[in-house]
């Protein structure tokens, strides 16, 4: 653990030094901090209060307030059911009963405890033409139904277990 | 940066249009992939390769980019086709689409084992593939034309035109057809005031929500003086159901950054930001593409067009949160801060960005200014009704059978838009059922529901405040006989709840309190109390919030409620769904013709809630009944119903 410090404090150095230590560009240091380690951890938020001369409070504040940044760490699939309007009348609720049942998660419990998946809702991911939407690691499938989803996430499986036997 | 006006170049707008019309005219046939959101996810990038791959094996050649040198009279032509990716067609549900030109030829749904005969019928033979076209659902009559389509034919698509048309990675294109050459005229031929005077004559209101008139925005904002002013241009559609902004985003991005430019110049802003939502990342990097290029050929940063004018944009991503589409929230956000909306006045105008006079507009807003321009505001004027001008885009969505990213003048019916361009609505099962819809919710969550009543309503800012609804951002959503409006309103309560930020008490805890009333009538717990103080408190929650978030976020509740009142009382009273969709008020009842007699319903019931015996048909016991539905799932010949 001691050995990997300094390399991971040193990618968000390069982030900060990129954006100047400018305290306005706050969000958009987050968002890059987070691509880069998947998750805000929280020493790294202290650490880029400090490099901007804010207190660790306007940073946990800021990343807290915005549904993008997370502060736990997330599967390797993330797989995201919509739940805006247009989705939501054309029944996304029933496909996501079908991925909380098939994945044993919840609306508490997000990630399977072996990392692999995370499942979420979001309102709108702007593809209402072809509500309901699934989305799993930015790659969009429309028109759900529940065996289409069952099939997909079989899909996951199969490849997974490959990667696995390799 | 003194000097650069030396060292860069500036683009000549009228060479590079000449330039282009010579050379695509070489081509016999232009071939436009959809490469929409829609479209892409149906797999238009396999269908593009598949083009290429197909035509080369033809021995034929095909350009993925227009070839803009300059031929000799003798070699003209070195390609035989041109093959581009567009953004949106807006016609999503026939999506993957091919459009052929010149002879205007839409191909819907198309896979890629149909690319072969695309490619040996229409392309070299000029014959139509009669079963890709597209079929009208009751003449069965396939329409070679794609602007006789009737999803196309009653549109009047100004503002979309060159969007799904133009290709998305050649800035020349849009160029060559008109774009930025009325940036160029605002920069080198206006005044501020002018500007302004134009787009207050045209009449155009602000398409993202408000519908506040754009003219007397940038007006207000040119008085103040200051040395540094801001463009913003708000791309965050928060409303979950609509999808227009990201079109114009992804599909012709330069046209959002053109409307900036005339903004600027009205104003006298040097730099301004395009706020995108996290959601939409093909959107972000499509406008850092075309900000890039714009630099490279002198149409934006120092000297634009070569005059002593500057104006740069830089592209913000949002962070996910609904609240930071109104204004004040989202500037607080650009600067890094808490997506919170603050008190108005001052208003952005005055006091905005850093402290600065500021101008913020919607995507659409912005994108419709260079076209304004361009036809004039006389001629803009005449479209739409007298109080709003122009057209509107909206995305269609819901139980309807074409669902789709459309653009009407305002002062469209509903009966047109649903009936005619979205084909009618479907049912559960896809069935169409003309115009028997029970609701179309619009503007979303801040918005309301307009019922059978409103079919010949025209559409506009104002007729639609007057029934209790709101333009809104523009989404449509379209809701069949099946839907339980209840829920509905639930569903965009939940919403707002979930993205309340907070910050004043009555919108923070008035959301939640009428969530948890909905909640109570969905899940039989509601009285005769519980009706009257919903509404009480959506009165309150809309008086006392800060916010436009808070103050519009009972809209849902109160509309339903008035137009669906019935629908809540079965609800409360009887403890009844009418449409059967909630779950706790379910009860199940065997049809007494259909029953068997077989007691499965009576085996499966784990709390022997069904009695009966061989030969008679079986009773459910709905004092014992617990709702659970494993008699319904269990009788083989569908004798038990639920609702
Ligand atoms: C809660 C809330 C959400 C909003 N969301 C958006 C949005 O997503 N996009 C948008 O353009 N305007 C949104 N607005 C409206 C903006 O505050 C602002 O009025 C608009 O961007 C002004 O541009 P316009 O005059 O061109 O319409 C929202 C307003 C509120 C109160
Ligand atoms: S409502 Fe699901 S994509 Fe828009």
């Amino acid at each position: 653990m001691r050995n990997d410090f300094p390399v991971k404090f040193d990618r968000v150095c390069e982030v900060l030094d990129k954006h100047k230590c400018d305290p306005n560009k706050l969000i958009a240091i987050l968002q890059e901090v987070q691509e880069e380690y998947k998750y805000l951890p929280e020493d790294i938020m202290t650490y880029i209060a400090t490099a901007l001369g804010i207190s660790p409070g306007s940073v946990f504040g800021v990343a807290t307030f915005y549904s993008h940044f997370t502060l736990e760490p997330k599967g390797k699939y993330v797989i995201k059911v919509c739940d805006g309007t247009a989705c939501h009348v054309r029944k996304s609720e029933e496909i996501l009963k079908v991925l909380e049942k098939e994945l044993g998660l919840s609306g508490r419990k997000k990630t399977s405890d072996d990392m692999i998946f995370t499942l979420e809702t979001v309102a709108c991911l702007g593809a209402c033409g072809l509500a309901p939407v699934v989305v799993v690691n930015d790659e969009v499938h429309g028109s759900m139904t529940k065996e289409k989803t069952i099939e997909l996430l079989n899909r996951i499986r199969e490849q997974e277990k490959q990667e696995n036997n390799k | 940066m003194t000097g650069s006006i030396l060292t860069k170049q500036i683009i000549d707008l009228d060479k590079t249009r000449e330039i282009y019309k010579d050379a695509s005219a070489s081509y016999k046939s232009r071939i436009v992939i959809c490469a929409g959101t829609g479209c892409m996810a149906n797999g238009a990038m396999s269908i593009y390769n598949k083009f290429r791959e197909v035509i080369y094996e033809r021995g034929l050649k095909v350009a993925v980019m227009l070839d803009k040198e300059e031929h000799k009279e003798d070699d003209r032509c070195d390609n035989d086709f041109l093959l581009v990716e567009s953004g949106c067609q807006g016609f999503c549900q026939m999506g993957p689409l091919v459009t052929l030109y010149p002879q205007k030829i839409l191909y819907t749904k198309v896979k890629t084992s149909d690319v072969e005969e695309i490619v040996d019928r229409t392309l070299i033979k000029n014959e139509y593939v009669d079963r890709l076209l597209y079929e009208c659902p009751d003449s069965k009559h396939h329409v070679r034309d794609m602007d006789k389509i009737p999803f196309y034919e009653r549109q009047n698509r100004i503002m979309l035109k060159l969007c799904g048309h133009i290709n998305v990675h050649d800035a020349d294109e849009y160029i060559a057809n008109g774009g930025y050459f009325m940036a160029r005229k605002s920069v080198l031929e206006m005044t501020d005031t002018q500007i302004c005077k134009e787009i207050l004559d045209s009449g155009l209101r602000g398409r993202g929500g408000g519908g506040f008139p754009t003219g007397r925005k940038w007006d207000l904002t040119r008085i103040n003086e200051s040395d540094v002013k801001y463009v913003i241009c708000n791309g965050d559609e928060g409303d979950p159901g609509a999808f227009m902004d990201r079109c114009v985003m992804e599909g012709n991005p330069h046209s959002v950054l053109e409307g900036m430019i005339i903004a600027a110049m009205a104003v006298n802003a040097t730099k301004g930001y395009v706020y995108v939502r996290t959601e939409y990342p093909l959107a972000v990097s499509r406008l850092k593409t075309a900000i890039r290029t714009a630099r490279e050929n002198g149409i934006l940063g120092e000297h634009i067009f070569g005059s002593d004018r500057s104006f740069d944009i830089e592209v913000m991503e949002g962070a996910g949160a609904f609240v930071c589409g109104e204004e004040t929230a989202l500037i607080a956000s650009i600067e890094g801060k808490r997506g919170m909306p603050s008190i108005k006045p001052p208003f952005p105008a005055e006091k905005g960005l850093f402290g600065k006079p500021t101008v913020i507009n919607n995507v659409e807003t912005l994108a419709t200014v260079p076209v304004i321009l361009e036809m004039g505001a006389e001629e803009y004027r005449k479209l739409g009704t007298e109080t709003s001008k122009g057209t509107k885009t909206f995305a269609l969505t819901g139980h309807v059978a074409n669902t789709g990213l459309i653009e009407v003048p305002f002062g469209t019916t509903l009966r047109e838009i649903v009936g005619e361009i979205g084909g009618g609505v479907i049912d559960d099962d896809g069935n169409n059922c003309g115009v028997d819809f029970k609701a179309v919710q619009i503007g979303g969550p801040s918005g309301g529901c307009l019922t059978q009543e409103h079919l010949d309503l025209p559409l506009d800012y104002d007729n639609l405040r007057d029934v209790g609804a709101m333009v809104g951002s523009g989404g449509l959503v379209v809701m069949n006989q099946n839907t339980c409006m209840v829920q509905i309103a639930r569903f965009f309560m939940q919403f707002t709840q979930n993205e309340s930020c907070g910050k004043c008490v009555v919108c923070r805890e008035g959301t939640r309190q009428m969530l948890a009333l909905l909640d109570d009538i969905i899940e039989g717990r509601a009285d005769a109390a519980t009706l009257d103080l919903l509404e009480e408190l959506a009165n309150t929650v809309k008086i006392g919030s800060l916010c436009g978030l808070g103050k519009t976020a009972p809209n849902p509740v109160l509309s339903t409620l008035k137009y669906f009142r019935d629908e809540y009382i079965a609800h409360v009273y009887n403890k009844r769904c009418p449409t059967g969709n909630c779950d706790a008020l379910k009860t199940y009842r065997v049809i007494v013709e259909k029953c068997k007699a077989c007691g499965l319903c009576a085996r499966k019931c784990p709390v022997d809630a069904i009695e009966g015996s061989k030969g008679v048909p079986y009773v459910i016991n709905i004092e014992k009944c617990i709702r659970c539905g494993a008699c319904y799932t269990a009788c083989k010949f569908d004798a038990i119903v639920k609702g």
